[in-house]
């Protein structure tokens, strides 16, 4: 078994088919949504955590790409602008899974680790410089 | 034998004087004893990086032809009020001031993406500012309106004066209401959901001399990546502020007034910051050396995170609503470890000072010395000390009005 997180954007003709349920009919995934935004005349994304067997989780991947969905990795969503960055360590206690940790405890020095972030976007307005970006 | 800072500037121009930081100092004299490294040590530098809210900076933009006198007018810096109060063109533009037309938290949580503190860090980076005049006119001064394009290269004077920085020691805030507050000690969750505090601990210049032995008026310090000088005591200056054996305040204590040259800044020293809910505010670098007199002065330095107390305060009803209740008392050494208990919970920890740039401050500040490049200088004066010092009292409010 594997998990994955990945983002789907939905090209804006695509957003009234039903295709995600296809991963659990079709390919036997489970999947948690972990963010959703589609509004109507604009693209759609969507972020997925994604469990289930290897392969069926790259074929489902390909199936959704037929279709037409461009899949991207989640940890591209949010990014840490480290030039803006002051070093405070606001973010670490918000962050729901210390994706923003304390990487050693002697420096204080902040990091992010993309693997565990979520893009619940809590980080996002705590930070005082501003410097966590979200992209799509 | 006691060392004075003449005969330490000596050694500094010659390069041989010995420095290490605040840290560093810590080992020195846990292995050697206060006595051998007052002898060996001639100065430690300490540092702290946070956002401090009391701070501006006021200039001359020189004069337009014809003149204008912004004072008593109205002068508007990349949209944010900046204060007129003076003569023809100086003008202070204070870190938490917003544009008009700002929404600031009509709808709650305000983002308050942009106010004094970032027309401070945008003037340092060098970066062209709007300013708008509107002046009444007379008959020396007969312009009313100027709109334009200005730089802080073309600046007369620019000068960053903050009236309240390295405060000594701070509270820790934390949150026991059932929902999300926003404060200037950031987002605090509900139910003790985190803890925030702000002080570089065992790095921070005024936990490093807790009875201001050699800070007093006149001492050079590091501001913002340039020169500074401590000007004054800053405002809420309390030396009355419960201390433990070793001579530290546990509470919110002594401040500084600090004055320098903008010009000679960086923006990664000088930065605007926003936080949501609350304002805008500038994180100010400030470093200041300690030199390393006596023995006394060794001791105090030495002093580590663990021997560091604060108090943890509930910012959804005791701080704002100016009870003086404690929630208890931890060391920096427990805050900085990422986790603190409050009420028999652990609660998860986050600094709002950042210890790791207080670091780079402190490194750097040694290094200047250890080159040569920045000499000490001698406190003209003390700031207050002593039963007589002025006590930090709060407002005596006298209603105009009883029955409002």
């Amino acid at each position: 078994m594997a998990t994955k997180k990945i983002v789907l954007i939905f090209p804006k003709e695509k957003i009234d088919k039903p295709i995600v349920y296809h991963l659990v009919k079709d390919y036997n995934l489970v999947f948690n949504i972990l963010k959703a935004s589609i509004t109507p005349d604009q693209e759609g994304h969507m972020a997925l955590e994604v469990t289930g067997e290897s392969t069926e989780i790259d074929r489902g991947v390909k199936f959704l790409k037929e279709q037409g969905v461009k899949v991207e990795p989640l940890s591209k969503d949010i990014k840490v602008n480290w030039d803006q960055c002051v070093q405070c360590g606001a973010c670490v206690s918000i962050c729901p899974t210390a994706a923003l940790y304390i990487k050693d405890r002697k420096t204080m020095e902040v990091a992010f680790d993309p693997d565990k972030c979520i893009a619940c976007e809590l980080c996002i307005r705590p930070c005082p410089p501003r410097a966590i970006e979200v992209h799509f | 034998m006691a060392k004075t800072i003449a005969e330490i500037n000596e050694k500094i121009k010659k390069g041989q004087a010995v420095v290490v930081t605040a840290e560093e100092i810590i080992e020195i004299v846990e292995k050697k004893g206060a006595a051998q490294a007052a002898k060996e040590v001639d100065v430690v530098t300490t540092a702290t990086f946070g956002p401090m809210c009391s701070s501006g900076a006021y200039f001359n933009f020189g004069h337009s032809k014809p003149k204008i006198k912004a004072g008593g007018g109205r002068a508007l810096l990349n949209g944010v009020p900046a204060y007129t109060g003076w003569a023809a063109v100086d003008l202070y533009i204070g870190a938490t001031a917003l544009p008009d037309d700002d929404p600031r938290n009509k709808i709650h949580p305000g983002e308050f993406a942009y106010g004094g503190s970032h027309v401070i860090e945008d003037l340092v980076a060098g970066k062209d500012v709007r300013l708008l005049v509107e002046a009444y006119g007379t008959d020396c001064y007969p312009r009313k309106h100027l709109d334009t394009w200005i730089n802080i290269k073309d600046l007369n004077e620019a000068v960053l004066f903050n009236t309240r920085n390295a405060y000594q020691n701070y509270n820790v805030a934390v949150n026991l209401s059932g929902k999300t507050i926003y404060t200037y000690l950031g987002t605090l969750k509900p139910n003790l959901g985190n803890a925030n505090y702000c002080s570089a601990g065992q790095l921070s210049p005024l936990l490093n001399d807790p009875y201001l032995k050699t800070i007093g008026i006149g001492t050079r310090i590091w501001l913002g990546g340039g020169i500074g000088y401590v000007a004054w005591q800053g405002t809420q200056f309390n030396p009355h502020a419960p201390r433990t054996e070793n001579g530290v305040p546990k509470r919110p204590a002594q401040t500084l007034a600090v004055i320098g040259d903008l010009k000679g800044m960086s923006p990664k020293w000088i930065k605007g910051v926003s936080f949501v809910g609350y304002g805008t505010t500038l994180n100010v670098g400030i470093g200041v050396p300690i030199p390393i007199l006596n023995e006394e002065i060794a001791k105090h330095v030495s002093v580590r995170d663990e021997d560091i107390q604060c108090a943890v305060v509930d910012y959804s009803e005791a701080y704002p609503q100016g009870k003086p209740d404690v929630l208890g008392e931890v060391n920096y050494a427990q805050l900085r470890s990422g986790e603190i208990e409050v009420k028999g919970k652990k609660v998860p920890t986050s600094g709002i000072s950042s210890y790791k740039n207080a670091r780079v401050i402190a490194e750097d500040l040694k290094q200047q010395i250890k080159k040569g490049e920045f000499l000490l200088t001698e406190k003209v004066a003390d700031l207050p000390a002593g039963e007589n010092a002025p006590k930090f009292k709060p407002l005596n409010e006298r209603p105009v009005r009883p029955e409002a």
